[in-house]
């Protein structure tokens, strides 16, 4: 489905990482690792989008994503470091604005999905009285909700508890069956046995 | 899902989040309108209240009062959807970030705007300003202000990924308002002359034509360059 063809990426001068080419299937999960400044977070922003990579091309579905923005944007959902999650809204006000946002049926389940997550009670509280951990989650509850084929999740495990790594690694495997492709960052490594999992580790260079 | 429909779903979402967001903190709505009114009590003060005096320069104190207020929002305009990702998220949608853009615009302009257009009859009472010339006001300030929003935006989201982009920001802008202000400025004076000032507004109204056709254009592409 993704397919990038030999990128490379300079910043301040330094060469993250040139001539990188890879491929993800169906059903894949691809770890990205590497020490802090390796480059992760820069690779998962050139697959997004945001960033143009000095050369090389991404492709998706067989069309340059710097092409067809609309086919690449509908598949993609991508959850970075800044979440996108407003702390002056309360979690369900975020949750129904990124729906509307993307252009996705307001769900009426909404509270269904708060209720796995844990955040029962705190739906109409505004995410930033909330801990890190459950701010984390309000923004993952758009695991639950999307039709996006490729996840991009930048250290979707930052601040979640065991017991939530564990359900998001299970919403992930069911997102696997169904056909879709993961690409994520994390130093931890995944508690859970993932038959495809491939791992991608970038070298930090000078 | 490319329908009519969705698109104004689109707007209608960001546009209500903008408000809800302005109403949930309330500062940011009263702070340019309380600029606004301080600004224009302290000239009669400053300038001496000589009624004549004052009518004559009515005109003038209202529009660079109403200039400064607008750019006092400005700098937030995008601040807070970069900052926590938002507008990553925004990018990352399958709606055009221009339509995206637009409610946003929309929405600082019925924070910041709107209440100035329509305080300013109790500031004409204020400034001696005669009804004629009122009338001028009030039409000039309803063009003008949304004009002045879309501007604004441009540069807004060129300087949104910077650390202290407020000095930039002014250094931009303020230079693209002075035809604004002039064309305003001399419609209301030709309407204290009681003379025909529809010249003016249709130089305005075409400005705000333009500007509202490829505003939203510019400010996605600076927006494109500040978030990569």
């Amino acid at each position: 489905m993704l397919k990038v063809d030999s990128i490379c990426c300079v910043r301040q001068d330094r060469c993250l990482f040139e001539d990188l080419s890879f491929e993800l299937h169906q059903g894949q999960i691809v770890q990205l690792e590497g020490q802090n400044g390796a480059g992760k977070t820069s690779l998962l922003r050139i697959l997004a989008g945001f960033v143009r990579a000095e050369s090389g091309k991404v492709m998706w579905q067989g069309v340059d994503i710097a092409k067809d923005n609309l086919q690449f944007a509908c598949d993609t959902l991508y959850i970075g470091h800044k979440t996108g999650v407003n702390g002056q809204l309360t979690a369900l006000e975020n949750l129904a604005f990124w729906l509307e946002t993307h252009g996705l049926e307001t769900r009426q389940d909404l509270l269904d999905v708060l209720a796995q997550l844990g955040l029962v009670g705190l739906e109409d509280v505004p995410v930033r009285l909330l801990s890190a951990g459950q701010q984390r989650r309000v923004a993952l509850a758009r695991l639950w909700l999307n039709k996006a084929k490729l996840w991009m999740l930048d250290e979707p495990f930052t601040a979640v508890d065991k017991k939530g790594v564990v359900l998001l690694q299970q919403q992930f495997k069911k997102h696997l069956a169904q056909g879709g492709a993961i690409i994520l960052t994390s130093h931890q490594d995944l508690t859970e046995h993932f038959p495809e999992l491939s791992r991608l580790v970038l070298e930090y260079r000078f | 899902m490319k329908t009519h429909d969705s698109y104004w779903r689109l707007f209608s979402s960001i546009y209500k989040k903008d408000l809800t967001l302005a109403f949930r903190q309330r500062s940011e709505i009263i702070n340019p309108v309380l600029f606004f009114i301080i600004v224009i009590t302290l000239f009669p003060l400053g300038v001496g209240p000589e009624p004549n005096l004052l009518a004559r320069m009515a005109p003038g104190i209202i529009w660079v009062a109403a200039l400064l207020s607008t750019m006092l929002g400005l700098d937030k305009m995008f601040r807070d959807d970069y900052v926590d990702g938002t507008l990553e998220q925004m990018m990352l949608s399958p709606f055009p970030t221009s339509l995206t853009v637009l409610a946003k615009i929309a929405a600082h302009w019925t924070v910041t705007g709107l209440p100035l257009v329509l305080m300013t009859p109790m500031f004409a009472l204020l400034l001696n300003l005669e009804s004629e010339a009122l009338t001028a006001t009030l039409l000039t300030l309803l063009i003008g202000t949304p004009l002045l929003s879309l501007i604004g935006a441009i540069g807004a989201a060129l300087t949104v990924g910077l650390q202290k982009g407020g000095v930039l920001l002014s250094l931009l802008v303020l230079p693209l308002y002075i035809p604004v202000l002039i064309f305003a400025t001399s419609a209301i004076d030709a309407g204290a002359m009681s003379l025909d000032y529809s010249g003016q507004l249709a130089i305005l109204g075409a400005l705000l034509a333009g500007a509202s056709v490829l505003a939203p254009f510019a400010v996605s592409s600076s927006l494109k360059v500040s978030v990569s």
